[in-house]
């Protein structure tokens, strides 16, 4: 079923009983020509770009819950391409391209809103640091503008400019950035997918994999084998799992990452705003709930909650941005699993093992890279060769020294 | 998340900060050092479950200490000072 408004006023007409489900919820089959292991964003845009970009048909879907349950619906919806570093740039852009075509692309709302990403600066340093992003930016084309102080009040008259710790002094605006619904996003993938004949198979979670006379022949998974020569992996967060089963380690932690909402309240914030004295950003979710998180815990961790020693550290810097905050309350809080790279940057890549295929180590990225990490993902699998803005996301970077550090941390994921 | 310095007693895990798995580096002069170093420095286990790593405890006795914790419950099963366990 298209979706139009046409479709709407039928349907509404006769009191919305004829909507049929978006995507089938398939019984796996025995053997298949791909299949992607997680029903996540970056798994079911894989998918998706397989069957349109490259005319696979017979792929699979594996997703251990229901899809969307893991990092796709733990996100802080956030879109944008301000990056620094040339191996970084192309990508970021080419996702910002496709989520600005992807509604019309895939018929579906996904409430793609380009309110704007506003990095705030507070020292003459900082703001060299950002002039020197937004010249990168611009010179891949990405839009960029510097803002003074004069026109960050206009845009965010309510946050705290005087004081004497960490005074507003400007910010790098990317207008092209935002928000998208990120359940929608999940959602859209999964029914175009389908559309174009892709098996989407929840509560089946691979468990081991099959090896025939030393090659890839399939998975071990909750509801029996599956064949497949070519199999992908996009379940970040748990990557250095399936990993190992599949018998080598990755230059990966996994971390919980933490984030909030508040009650709902009138709109104040436009787009979406970063603190530039700590780790901090916010926007306004359509429904009114500010939406905001910080700094990871700091830990290895796969349990999807953080403790309250983060909790306190991100309100507190809420408080420092934003004073008018103190005055609402937190809905919500809740944690994901990142796979923390030893970069910060992600990895698109050939595993070592033949016809097993990686897309992990999305740090705290993900969400904003999904439609080109399904993208890069299906150019990778489908012809054995990295898409072009992929190809330093090599897994073989780290020993050849070809590392993509934009905060120049070094090898210490939690930092990142 | 608590954790209990053999020194100072249990502690918030905010005193505290982390550095990472308990990774050994292998003596300098073995043939395929550059490998070891590689994998030392890059290379995880990153397990879901029984993990040890080295936490600092930098708002107590400044002691580095080595945690074994569950890193599915966060739960913690051991904790040690690290000088102890390096020359055992």
């Amino acid at each position: 079923m298209r979706y139009s408004v046409f479709n709407l006023i039928y349907h509404a007409l006769r009191g919305h009983r004829g909507w049929t489900p978006a995507w089938r919820d398939a019984q796996p089959q025995r053997a298949y020509e791909v299949i992607i292991v997680g029903g996540g964003g970056h798994g079911l845009a894989t998918a998706y770009y397989l069957a349109r970009n490259h005319g696979i048909r017979r792929i699979a879907v594996l997703e251990k819950s229901y899809i969307g349950s893991g990092n796709a619906g733990r996100n802080t919806t956030i879109i944008r391409s301000n990056y620094l570093l040339p191996g970084n740039l192309p990508f970021y852009e080419l996702s910002m391209k496709l989520w600005e075509g992807l509604e019309q692309q895939l018929n579906y709302n996904a409430m793609v809103s380009q309110r704007g990403v506003l990095n705030l600066f507070h020292s003459d340093a900082q703001r060299d640091s950002l002039a020197r992003r937004g010249n990168a930016m611009r010179m891949h084309r990405v839009d960029a503008e510097l803002l003074d102080v004069a026109a960050v009040r206009r845009i965010a008259p309510f946050l705290d400019f005087e004081t004497a710790r960490f005074p507003i002094k400007g910010g790098l605006l990317q207008r092209r950035g935002g928000t998208a619904r990120h359940d929608a996003v999940v959602w859209g993938y999964a029914r175009a997918a389908d559309s174009l004949g892709v098996d989407i198979v929840q509560n089946c979670e691979v468990t081991g994999f099959i090896r025939e006379s030393g090659r890839l022949s399939g998975v071990e998974t909750t509801r029996g084998e599956i064949r497949a020569t070519k199999i992908g992996i996009a379940v970040a967060g748990n990557t250095s799992r399936l990993a190992r089963m599949a018998g080598f380690h990755l230059p990966i932690e996994s971390h919980v990452l933490q984030a909030f909402v508040s009650e709902a309240i009138k709109p104040l914030i436009p787009g979406v705003v970063t603190f530039g004295a700590g780790h901090f950003y916010i926007s306004q979710s359509d429904k009114g709930g500010l939406v905001f998180g910080g700094d990871l815990d700091g830990y290895n961790s796969y349990a999807q909650r953080g403790n309250l020693p983060m909790v306190e550290n991100v309100c507190e810097e809420g408080l420092a941005l934003i004073p008018g905050m103190a005055r609402v309350r937190m809905l919500r809080s809740w944690g994901g699993v990142m796979d923390m790279s030893m970069d910060g940057s992600p990895i698109i890549d050939r595993s070592p093992v033949d016809g097993l295929y990686l897309n992990g180590g999305w740090c705290y990225g993900g969400f904003k890279a999904t439609p080109a990490s399904g993208w890069c993902f299906a150019h990778l699998i489908a012809r054995d060769e990295s898409h072009e803005v992929a190809r330093a996301y090599r897994l073989s970077r780290f020993a050849s020294g070809h590392i993509i550090d934009e905060k120049g941390q070094g090898a210490q994921p939690n930092l990142h | 998340m608590r954790i209990r310095c053999p020194f100072c007693g249990e502690r918030d895990s905010g005193e505290y900060t982390y550095l990472g798995a308990n990774v050994r580096r292998s003596g300098a002069s073995a043939d395929d050092e550059q490998s070891r170093l590689f994998e030392a420095v890059y290379l995880r286990e990153n397990p879901a479950g029984r993990h040890q790593e080295l936490w600092y405890h930098a708002f107590g006795c400044r002691s580095w200490l080595v945690v074994t914790r569950d890193t599915s419950t966060h739960e913690i099963l051991a904790v040690d000072l690290a000088k102890e366990t390096v020359s055992s």
